[in-house]
């Protein structure tokens, strides 16, 4: 029902567009509440729809897939958190959805954050995975499979000091159980001793930080999640084989989920996005029409003058 | 003296770091862990003076009554409130069986990030959706030949990097043209310029660098000449 409303609702919104395109052509374009409106119905509609947009799976996504499943069980990871919770509708699905991967595959979590929200985003990703009972039935006991070492101020100097000795920056865990109690954390000294590191970033200090200190010095393996605008910034490390594989915003995010076959919310949030997209696009297509046909009849009117 | 130390600590450091970069066997190395440390210390003090420059403004405006005055209290009861609630969930967690963390599902201080912290800056940031709609409609035009490359590769890529221009493609041809294209336009025109500006960065960086460890550039220490 829900459904249906929703998608009668954006239709009429679709046809109204022309409408504010003959205004707009009159020279009397619409208040920018009514562009408002547009935007909140066109971003939160989409949410009330079960429709699964196509998604072809892009080779930035194809690769880090292609990385994660050669690591055996076992295998550390290093999932650094370097996000907040405005960057978290595009970061946290994909950050869920590589949890539930690792829990599935016995991979052990050693998480941190350089952002002080990062733990507490950790902490939430853990959480909503579980959710999920298929999850829940692997083992998942905090100090054994995962631990969460916090936040720990001093950017990338934190990940060159953890080059030598993760317990110089890390001397105890989130409970305050000291590094050496922690089973997880056996023999695990540095770098060396990680198998992989995924890293979900949104900013300074993020991929680039870990790229240049922890790949480049380190000889780490990185994978990145990276919100759509600090995607483009990455790039280059991607080409260059610095980063295995890249989740760039909410569509990397959707293409990592089918890739490992999970229903996550980036699923239905992409669809929000199209539809968000669309929006911005009509009203680009309008903007300028206008602007060219307007443009024309002054020149007309210059030229009869 | 006051302009000495400071200018030899920041040569020292600089060198350090320059130099362990292609020698990290000790001393260097040695000494660099021992800076790295020292930036956190002073990042980690450099939070709580953030934290105590942030009570003085509130109190500041509030007994000088500036405009907006009594929005302070709300500064300095959710900056107090949140503080007070991360300790008693921390010391509660130490003496907990098993031992937990103050961040920890179903704390209090959980509850305050949650629903308070994570609503309050995701509804902020959301604002910018709106300004961006707005801003297509009234000013994002093809003025010339460079406005008009720069809209039409923006529209690509947000038409391509989510499942809309495809769909319209899809009538015509199974191939996702539209997101192929929106990639390749990220991975060779964007990589190749983003990697020119870091290329750029970088350089500034270093020429910039080199006036602080010189002692040239003086103007982190302030202070005037």
């Amino acid at each position: 029902m829900l459904n249906t409303i929703a998608t009668v609702i954006l239709l009429l919104m679709g046809l109204s567009l022309i409408y504010v395109l003959y205004l707009t052509i009159k020279g009397r374009p619409v208040e920018r509440r009514i562009v408002f409106l547009y935007i909140g119905f066109g971003v939160m509609l989409p949410l009330l729809m079960k429709m699964t947009p196509p998604l072809p799976i892009t080779s930035d996504v194809q690769r880090l897939y292609d990385h994660i499943i050669t690591l055996p069980p076992g295998s550390k990871v290093l999932c650094a958190f370097d996000y907040d919770p405005p960057s978290a509708p595009e970061l946290h699905p994909m950050a869920v959805a590589f949890v539930k991967y690792a829990f599935k595959h016995n991979l052990k979590l050693i998480i941190m954050g350089l952002w002080p929200q990062g733990p507490q985003q950790a902490n939430m990703a853990i959480a909503a995975a579980l959710e999920d009972p298929a999850v829940a039935l692997f083992p998942h006991e905090q100090g054994v499979d995962w631990v969460n070492l916090g936040f720990q101020s001093g950017n990338e100097f934190v990940i060159l000091s953890m080059g030598s000795e993760f317990k110089r920056m890390f001397p105890r865990d989130t409970r305050l159980i000291p590094y050496d109690s922690i089973a997880l954390l056996k023999n695990v000294v540095n770098f060396s001793n990680i198998d992989f590191i995924m890293n979900f970033g949104a900013g300074y200090p993020g991929t680039k930080e870990w790229v240049q200190i922890g790949v480049d010095r380190f000889k780490a393996k990185l994978g990145a999640g990276n919100t759509a605008v600090q995607a483009t910034e990455v790039y280059p490390y991607l080409s260059s084989g610095q980063i295995v594989g890249l989740l760039g915003g909410m569509s990397g995010a959707a293409e990592f989920e089918k890739v490992l076959g999970e229903k996550g919310k980036a699923t239905t949030f992409l669809l929000a996005q199209m539809f968000g997209h669309a929006t911005v696009m009509a009203f680009v297509i309008i903007g300028n029409v206008a602007f060219l046909v307007l443009g024309r009849k002054k020149k007309d009117a210059a030229g009869n003058n | 003296m006051r302009r000495e130390v400071p200018i030899l600590i920041t040569s020292i450091a600089g060198l350090v770091f320059a130099v362990s970069y292609f020698i990290p066997h000790n001393p260097f190395g040695k000494a660099e862990s021992i800076f790295g440390d020292w930036v956190s210390i002073v990042q980690a003090f450099a939070i709580w003076l953030g934290v105590l420059n942030l009570l003085k403004v509130t109190l500041e405006k509030i007994f000088r009554k500036s405009e907006g005055w009594p929005f302070s209290y709300l500064i300095i009861i959710s900056l107090v409130g949140t503080i007070l609630v991360g300790f008693y969930d921390g010391f509660t967690g130490i003496y907990a069986i098993p031992q937990t963390s103050y961040s920890d599902p179903g704390t209090h201080f959980d509850w305050v990030y949650k629903y308070f912290y994570s609503a309050l800056t995701s509804t902020m940031f959301s604002m910018l959706a709106f300004f961006v709609g707005s801003a297509s409609y009234r000013a994002f035009r093809a003025r010339n030949v460079q406005a008009t490359l720069l809209l039409i590769s923006g529209f690509l890529v947000m038409g391509g990097r989510v499942p809309l221009l495809d769909r319209i493609s899809a009538l015509f041809t199974d191939s996702p043209i539209f997101s192929n294209l929106a990639n390749w336009i990220m991975n060779y025109p964007n990589a190749a310029g983003q990697r020119a500006i870091l290329i750029g960065i970088a350089l500034g960086i270093m020429s910039s660098s080199l006036r602080v460890i010189l002692g040239i550039e003086r103007s982190h220490i302030g202070g005037g000449n």
